[in-house]
């Protein structure tokens, strides 16, 4: 680690408590507490505080290798309003999009509070050469992008590697210039828990803005006790330097119901200030039609055919 | 000196940066009131003793009110039994062994034993609802332990009636007769079933008495007795209060005692029996040491330490109610479980997001109330989790108490209450030392990340139980007992049996 703590990059000096073993994490107790969280019953006025704030963290995704300007335009018109005709619906967080779409978006979502997420660093994998994931990243920055999604190496990192992907991490960092930075650890293939928290305490330690469960191509994606982890590593990293990173678990997440358990976690995890688009996000392609119908089932009090929601 | 007149400076602006940085569990996001529905709960007005398969009014015609200990309101009105009660069911249980029970195949009696939990699992939220209502637990912990654990522990037992020849090789094995059962009222169900389910399988029969507190959920437990047909007098279920007990535990017709409850009234019992040749278990008090290392998976050893101290209010035998810590760990650890204090849910025990729920009676929040205030007078630094309690009921916020010695009341003395002692220590001697410096035995837990100190410190740990990077943790098939003051004989298990049974 002295390479990237002992000298530093420039853009991290000073900036940074040096970086201490990660604690060990009990398997079967983490999965039996996010499990525990999962039975909180979230009814009625909460339910309803809980899916508004859940779209208002939402990075609506679209990664496809199919995605063109009519499906980027699309998406953007239903982040920014995501039921037309209700004006009592939020806007979501963010639009997230692979690098040549982001001009497309950054129109589309022109005078709008939605912001512009890119996922950089030749994602999914990561597996370029990292003068090529820095040119990535400038060039979504450049073209208009608020918000870089990165992928580490995660095959330096389980060789052992540790140094090199916090190197490139704070590489990246430097690159994104004032956008902000997600680090995605892909914890689907992490392998473990310790794995999970020695990643997002590496990638706290070299500048991320917020740390991001996964890509969304691998199986599983997010999951309940993931997100525990990661939070808690949060959690921890607060203490330590009184910066406060952000959350995003991303993939798999397609019901109401698994959205109100994330937002419990963080809720029970790190409190009030962790409830905000600023500190946790929802990546999802296919989550907001869910919690449209649950908030108009909570307004009606009766489920509407899905005819009724827009598919974009 | 200038130079270190800053330097000290620069430290004291840092000091005052990380006292500043703080959790906020407010209200940016409120979970909305989530009571469980009661509209399926049929409570009687009245409750008769159960006795030779029927319910009988007592002979003196006297009765108890039970209360929600949530809200103070009366739920019934139960039968105080006196000696003579104890003598019919006792009678009753007698004729049911010699003629029927005993000479049962085996088989038959795991039947029997097999649809009692079958019925348990088919009233199961009835039972939950009466258990909470009763006795103020958590509806969560009612519904999601209490019930699913008593309806596991007859079927674990049933599966035994016709394989007791298995269970100790080379010997042959007979029942003991007439068991006198007489349970707390910290799990009241859960308790009643490690007491009837290994008795009946092993061929004895019964005569429990409930605590008085809480009595409802074993007179249901009645009911379903009878709806499972069972035969007239197997199980018998008389209710009263300390006295009823005596009755029952001295009576000459019984020939096993098994009790669950406090140690002075275990002594109390061994006194009065020594001599008389029954047979007897006590499963009795504890004050366990939850012990936990630097290198410990930190923030699930939080957890664990939590639910070790407040699952059920701390109304558990084998709670660890002390908190052992390793110096280096202290204050990051106290940290975190403050935090952690400040989201547990204290209220309504029906509400589903609760957590802690209502103090069983008001002479428990009582004592609660006296050993606490005896920690703040010997010194030790008081935490009370900032939950607001209800103005009805019997409610006491989660405390934690730092800067505990061993000569302190609250580390010696068991609380029964959601009150935890926090300790530190430097060497595992230390802690070893220190955790087994109790008159009590019953439990312990272990968090460290080294497998290897796990099973060591086990090993020199003196407790019926030992978990590793885990607490509270049961099974029917896991057996459950105490060295020490905490008593002898266990339950749970193959070794279970053995307290039902002649060995020979």
């Amino acid at each position: 680690m002295q390479s990237t703590h002992g000298g530093g990059s420039p853009a991290l000096s000073g900036m940074l408590a040096p970086l201490e073993p990660s604690p060990p994490v009990d398997r079967i107790a983490a999965e039996e507490r996010a499990q525990s969280l999962a039975k909180r019953s979230i009814k009625k006025s909460a339910k309803v505080a809980g899916l508004r704030l859940a779209i208002q963290m939402m990075d609506l995704t679209t990664l496809e290798g199919s995605d063109s300007r009519g499906k980027v335009s699309a998406l953007c018109m239903k982040a920014r309003s995501p039921s037309p005709g209700d004006h009592g619906i939020p806007s979501c967080a963010a639009v997230c999009v692979y690098p040549n779409l982001v001009p497309i978006a950054k129109e589309a979502l022109a005078g709008s509070s939605v912001k512009v997420a890119s996922v950089a660093t030749a994602f999914p994998s990561g597996l370029s050469a990292l003068s090529v994931r820095l040119d990535d990243t400038r060039r979504a920055v450049d073209a208009g992008a608020d918000e870089i999604d990165m992928v580490i190496d995660r095959g330096a990192f389980l060789s052992g590697e540790h140094a090199r992907v916090a190197d490139e991490i704070a590489a990246v960092k430097e690159a994104c210039g004032d956008a902000h930075l997600k680090v995605i650890l892909e914890t689907g293939e992490l392998g473990s828990y310790d794995n999970v928290r020695r990643a997002s305490d590496l990638a706290m330690y070299s500048g991320a803005d917020f740390i991001k469960t996964s890509t969304g191509k691998i199986q599983p994606a997010a999951t309940p006790p993931v997100t525990l982890v990661m939070l808690e590593a949060i959690r921890d990293f607060y203490f330590a330097t009184g910066r406060r990173i952000g959350m995003k678990p991303a993939g798999g997440i397609r019901t109401a119901k698994q959205a109100l358990h994330y937002l419990v976690l963080v809720k029970e995890t790190l409190g009030d200030a962790w409830l905000h688009p600023d500190l946790f996000r929802l990546g999802a392609s296919t989550l907001l039609n869910d919690v449209l119908m649950q908030l108009k089932k909570e307004e009606s009090g009766a489920y509407q055919g899905d005819e009724y929601f827009t598919k974009d | 000196m200038t130079i270190k007149l800053v330097e000290e400076k620069a430290l004291m602006g840092q000091d005052r940066r990380r006292a500043e940085r703080r959790l906020d569990f407010g209200h940016a996001w409120d979970y909305a009131p989530a009571p469980e529905g009661t509209d399926h709960v049929r409570l009687a007005s009245r409750y008769d003793l159960f006795i030779d398969g029927r319910f009988e009014p007592p002979g003196a015609g006297r009765y108890f009110e039970t209360i929600n200990p949530a809200t103070e309101a009366r739920l019934a009105e139960v039968a105080d039994a006196d000696e003579r009660d104890v003598d019919r069911a006792v009678a009753a249980a007698r004729r049911a062994y010699d003629q029927v029970w005993a000479r049962m195949a085996p088989l038959e009696r795991g039947k029997y034993i097999y649809r009692i939990a079958r019925v348990i699992q088919e009233r199961a939220r009835e039972l939950a609802v009466v258990e909470s209502l009763d006795g103020g637990k958590p509806i969560k912990e009612s519904r999601d332990f209490d019930v699913p654990t008593a309806a596991a522990h007859f079927f674990y037992y049933a599966g035994w009636a016709d394989k007791l020849r298995y269970a100790f090789p080379g010997h042959a094995v007979r029942p003991l007769g007439v068991a006198g059962q007489v349970i707390p009222w910290n799990f009241p169900l859960l308790m009643a079933a490690w007491k009837i389910a290994p008795a009946l399988a092993c061929g004895n029969t019964v005569v429990l008495k409930p605590a008085e507190t809480t009595p409802l959920t074993a007179l249901l437990l009645a009911e379903i007795i009878q709806e499972a047909d069972l035969p007239p007098g197997v199980v018998n279920i008389i209710t009263g209060a300390g006295k009823t007990g005596a009755a029952l535990v001295g009576h000459p017709g019984v020939d096993k005692v098994a009790f669950t409850g406090s140690t002075a009234v275990g002594k109390h019992i061994q006194r009065a029996l020594a001599g008389t040749g029954k047979r007897m278990t006590m499963e009795l008090g504890g004050k366990a040491a939850n012990i936990v290392f630097a290198d410990a998976p930190i923030d699930q050893a939080v957890e664990g330490v939590i639910s070790g101290i407040f699952f059920n209010q701390g109304h558990v035998c084998c709670a660890g109610s002390r908190l052992l810590l390793e110096e280096g760990v202290h204050d990051t650890f106290v940290r975190k479980l403050r935090d952690r204090m400040a989201t547990l849910r204290v209220g309504d025990p029906l509400d589903k997001n609760t957590d802690v729920g209502a103090i069983n009676s008001k002479m428990q929040l009582e004592k609660i109330r006296e050993l606490v205030a005896s920690g703040e007078e010997e010194g030790a630094e008081r935490f009370s989790a900032p939950c607001e309690l209800p103005e009805r009921g019997y409610f006491f916020a989660p405390t934690i108490f730092t800067g505990v010695a061993q000569s302190h009341r609250i580390a010696r003395e068991e609380i029964f209450g959601p009150v935890l002692s926090v300790l530190t220590f430097r060497t595992d001697a230390e802690a070893v030392e220190k955790a087994n410096n109790t008159f009590y035995g019953l439990s312990a837990g272990v968090w460290s990340n080294k497998g290897a100190r796990l099973f060591k410190m086990a090993s020199q740990l003196e407790a019926g139980v030992v978990w590793g990077n885990t607490y509270n943790k049961f099974d029917p098939s896991s057996p459950f007992g105490g060295y020490k003051e905490s008593g002898f004989g266990r339950e749970g298990g193959r070794q279970g049996l053995a307290a039902y049974l002649v060995v020979e």
